[in-house]
């Protein structure tokens, strides 16, 4: 074992071991929400999953992008036995370990090192289509305010990384070819021309340096994952998983309104005490209010913007985006995070909350419950679901719904509709 | 015209019967003067049917669902579990909306609550009456040839995923049925919903009925079908607001069943 196997070990090491321990940071974030149980209908939500994560279909409502991210998705997730072939070697000191599965009347491994370089080339192609799309064309979703500053560096990130991850393993090929390597590559072979007459030692240089740009930008990635959107490749299949089942309709039903409510209508009725530290309170204020499945949803949310380029009230100028509402909770849960680190695990108050410094009261009177946000999102977040909880929050606890909103609560209150009419009259259409 | 023929579940429970269908009305259609029509219609096809059905009348109060969308989940429980508390005595079983924001609080948000019936929309039932037989619509009738477009309800469509029930019923009126660019899952909303319906839209370029409007009269329709009263305001007014109140009307589906049978 040489020098290069044992730093590479190392690196891969701790590598791996710092994404584990962010990894875990997220799942405690997540699990700082309250209970909500989604581990019912297994089969359904396999199934579900199946279809909306692994087979992406809500992509293909948009062809063209689906096709485009469809090429990423696929390349992404097969040049993965690339990379295990990489480590291997990279530890044992062997070099392509499967050429093994070159056997005398199948050549199955330059079948895969072909296949691997068309899927890096649909795979560069796809993010140069991308980057095109957001900084060229300008795409209006995925140009709109909410996306200034880091997520739109964050997606161009991302896109330039996948680039130059797969170009480095064109270019270690192409080199390879020159120093006589006769597996089959259909993609680097176009470009092994442009190393004709270069030295073999610097022909060597190039694939030595190649094979660990290539592999440390995979061990890169993989920890930049957990400070990006594109942690969506890894929870969109929980997400799935766990998502809503009801119709879209049904909204959530508050336990301990139900409780209070049995108790003002039957004197009778004994409300079950709240579990022992749960504060009786409506609705959401901030992330801790919220269930670890919306919260799992705002770490899901990949910043596409397809529901906020279907959400009426968007469309119409007003201030609600639903993605904007997915960003903020994930980036309030984020600052929530960071403070039980520095605090060795305990929250420490900090004055602030998602309703209020996140989001605002204006945003959420623009909503129309129309459940565009949630039918379009391709992973299955549900937008409508926080805004309904920090509503809830806003008139509950808060009293601080619009005047004729309250105007129209005291008219269902006093005459059984929301308007001021008497409930008396009620079937005056029938005789008139 | 002929008489309506309307009995409320006290009716009933004086004479000891008990109807097969309870129709729940709703506010906006007990109230509101375009939507009276809408539920008058509906009572017409009921009686033309002759199914035994009831209205409760004034014991029926709000179901709660803008409460609930506003977060006053407070305001809706009591307002639920008081309706379930009648319906609940009347032992009904099952129940017919005129409004989807109705339908889609009865179906899906108060069994929570106790309260547990067969819930339909309107469009639903008159295309189970169609399919029966029940209902014909005659041959070349009062929309014969018209162009009728139809705008999908956020609670009937994207909330309970019924998207054919009204397409079809409208299918039988010898019409051309026109869809928008938004339509079914993709719908747009008539800006009503979420309890907007009783406020002044937030700061915006642009009200989303008049949006939504415009949409519908790229296709140069006749007539804008509708199966919900809060849209039936929403597009009036957008056409209204187009000038277009001559050349384009707005009805509901149960009315073009009703007038395409002279009812
Ligand atoms: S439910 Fe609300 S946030 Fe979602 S698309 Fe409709 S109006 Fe926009
Ligand atoms: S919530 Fe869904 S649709 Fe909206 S931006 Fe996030 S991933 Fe895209």
């Amino acid at each position: 074992m040489g020098i290069a196997n044992i730093v590479f070990i190392v690196l891969f090491l701790a590598g791996s071991a710092l994404f584990f321990v962010n990894a875990r940071k997220i799942r405690r974030n997540i699990l700082l929400g309250k209970d909500t149980n989604r581990s019912d209908n297994k089969a359904t939500r396999f199934k579900l999953m199946t279809l909306v994560a692994l087979g992406q279909k809500k992509m293909f409502s948009r062809p063209i992008p689906a096709l485009l991210h469809l090429f990423v998705y696929v390349g992404f997730v097969l040049i993965n036995i690339e990379v295990l072939e990489m480590i291997i070697d990279g530890a044992a000191g062997t070099h392509r370990v499967f050429s093994f599965l070159n056997f005398e009347n199948f050549k199955l491994y330059d079948l895969m090192i072909g296949v691997f370089e068309i899927l890096a080339f649909l795979v560069t192609f796809g993010c140069l289509a991308f980057l095109i799309r957001r900084n060229i064309l300008n795409v209006k979703r995925l140009v709109m305010k909410e996306l200034n500053g880091w997520p739109k560096t964050d997606a161009n990130l991302i896109l330039i990384s996948e680039i130059l991850i797969m170009g480095s393993l064109f270019i270690m090929n192409a080199a390879e070819k020159n120093l006589g390597s006769t597996y089959w590559f259909p993609v680097s072979g176009f470009i092994a021309p442009i190393f004709s007459g270069t030295s073999e030692s610097t022909l060597h240089f190039t694939v030595e340096f190649c094979w660990w740009f290539h592999i440390v930008g995979v061990l890169g990635f993989l920890n930049y994952l957990v400070i990006s959107k594109h942690l969506h490749i890894a929870l969109a299949f929980p997400n799935v998983f766990f998502a809503n089942l009801n119709p879209k309709g049904k909204l959530s039903n508050l336990q301990n309104v139900t409780n209070e409510v049995k108790a003002m209508l039957d004197t009778s009725f004994v409300p079950p005490a709240p579990k022992e530290g749960e504060v009786n309170s409506f609705g959401a204020k901030d992330v801790f209010d919220l269930s670890w499945k919306q919260l799992l949803d705002a770490y899901t949310c990949t910043e596409c913007g397809r529901c906020t380029s279907s959400c009426p009230a968007n469309k119409t100028g007003k201030l609600l985006s639903p993605r904007k509402i997915m960003m903020d909770t994930r980036d309030r849960l984020e600052e929530v995070g960071k403070n039980i680190d520095k605090n060795k695990g305990s929250f420490d108050e900090d004055g602030k909350s998602l309703l209020g410094n996140y989001i605002t009261n204006e945003e959420l009177w623009a909503c129309t419950s129309c459940n565009a946000c949630v039918q379009e999102c391709p992973v299955n977040i549900d937008p409508l679901s926080i805004i309904i909880d920090l509503r809830r929050y806003m008139v509950m606890e808060q009293s601080a719904a619009p005047n004729e909103l309250n105007l129209m609560f005291s008219n269902i209150e006093n005459n059984g509709a929301p308007w001021q009419f008497s409930p008396a009259d009620r079937l005056n259409w029938a005789n008139e | 015209m002929t008489e309506l023929k309307i009995k409320t579940m006290a009716d009933f429970m004086a004479t000891g019967e008990q109807p097969e269908l309870l129709f729940w009305v709703g506010c906006a259609g007990s109230f509101d003067d375009r939507a009276k029509k809408i539920t008058k219609a509906i009572v017409k096809i009921l009686n033309h049917v002759g199914i035994k059905f009831a209205v409760l009348g004034t014991e029926e109060s709000c179901s709660g669902d803008p409460a609930k969308r506003a977060g006053n989940e407070f305001l809706f429980q009591m307002q639920a579990m008081n309706n379930i508390n009648v319906l609940n005595s009347y032992e009904v079983k099952k129940i017919v909306t005129g409004c989807p924001h109705c339908f889609n609080t009865l179906k899906n948000e108060y069994p929570a609550l106790g309260g547990n019936y067969e819930v339909i929309h309107h469009t639903q039932l008159v295309q189970q009456l169609i399919d029966d037989g029940k209902v014909k619509v005659k041959e070349g009738g009062a929309f014969k040839g018209q162009k009728i477009t139809f705008h999908d309800p956020c609670y009937l469509g994207r909330a309970n995923d019924v998207y054919e029930a009204p397409r079809e019923v409208l299918q039988k009126l010898d019409s051309e049925l026109a869809e928008m660019k938004r339509s079914k899952a993709k719908g747009f909303c008539c800006g009503a919903g979420g309890a907007q319906m009783f406020k002044e839209a937030e700061k915006g370029n642009k009200e989303v009925n008049i949006e939504r409007t415009e949409e519908a009269l790229t296709l140069n329709p006749n007539i804008i079908a509708v199966g919900c009263p809060f849209c039936m305001t929403m597009m009036t007014d957008g056409v209204k607001h187009f000038n277009k109140e001559q050349q384009v009307k707005v009805m509901d589906v149960a009315e073009l069943i009703s007038q395409a049978n002279d009812l």
